[in-house]
């Protein structure tokens, strides 16, 4: 069997029914210990505090703001090429939930940024790249929502998912890019040295884990609500042809 | 230097902010689903078919 049988939205119902329940429960055990480990049983930080906590929020929801448009990306480029529905959909699905993402990214940022930075905002190039990435994927959700044709609708938004994906990646390396500015460089590094301490590290990677899968949970939950709303007007088309 | 215990504040307003907005984007997603579902077996049953 290919993996492209799965674009079939019977199999994907299928295969991604039974998939669900196994990966709700990881997601909520993943999840849930990150968080509780993040929260109650690390340090406060030498300088920051207990505001050091955010991390556990502020990271995995910011990398997921950006991942979600390599998904979205990867998912529309299949649209575009192979024309398999589902993909179409299933890049729709993921932006509601990109979007969550980048607001908790910029919500926390701000809250954090207050009392360390002793500003709530700054046109910061991360901050104002992630502004504007939140913009792109409003501008996203709006296209889709304003074009009633499903196969026009997939294709402008393929072509702006390409140009948003582009933007996210930049984003992503804004603080490199230009070097001034208030937001710090990554606090993850490949480099032990650089790396932030294992005591905050071991939860992250949890917390970072449990929002991945919590994104693929939604996206797919999303995408099977989208395949039977789908349905659901094919019928109603049918049923107004035969009368 | 900061005192440790001080920015609980801040710690709990980010916190509750995230988990209310993944809690608003978890129910809104469960309820479109049970919806869409529902539409489908109405129609499904008005036209003659399954899901």
């Amino acid at each position: 069997m290919s993996l492209w049988d799965y674009a079939n939205p019977r199999k994907f119902m299928e295969l991604s029914g039974r998939v669900l329940p196994g990966l709700v429960a990881l997601t909520v055990l993943t999840l849930g210990a990150g968080l509780v480990w993040g929260f109650f049983f690390t340090p406060d930080d030498y300088r920051q505090g207990a505001a050091v906590k955010i991390i556990f929020i502020h990271v995995p929801a910011a990398m997921m703001a950006v991942n979600a448009w390599i998904m979205m990306l990867v998912a529309s480029l299949i649209w575009l090429i192979r024309r398999h529905h589902v993909s179409a959909l299933a890049a729709r699905a993921a932006a509601p939930v990109g979007m969550v993402m980048t607001l908790i990214g910029l919500f926390t940022g701000a809250v954090w940024g207050q009392p360390i930075w002793m500003t709530w905002w700054a046109w910061d190039p991360r901050l104002t790249s992630f502004l504007v990435l939140f913009l792109f994927y409003l501008g996203y959700i709006a296209l889709w929502a304003a074009i009633p044709e499903p196969e026009t609708a997939s294709d402008l938004t393929a072509v702006l998912c390409m140009v948003g994906t582009i933007f996210a990646v930049l984003s992503r390396y804004a603080v490199n890019f230009w070097s001034r500015g208030l937001h710090q460089g990554a606090s993850l590094s490949l480099d032990r040295a650089e790396n932030i301490s294992d005591v905050f590290w071991y939860p992250l990677i949890l917390c970072m884990a449990g929002f991945g899968l919590l994104f693929v949970t939604l996206v797919l939950v999303r995408t099977r609500t989208a395949i039977r709303q789908r349905r659901v007007q094919a019928l109603a088309l049918r049923e107004s042809r035969g009368h | 230097m900061p005192d440790p215990g001080k920015y609980m504040d801040v710690v709990l307003l980010a916190w509750g902010g995230t988990f209310l907005l993944l809690g608003l984007l978890v129910a809104v997603t469960v309820w479109q689903s049970r919806a869409a579902r529902r539409a489908l077996a109405d129609a499904g049953a008005a036209g003659g078919e399954g899901s």
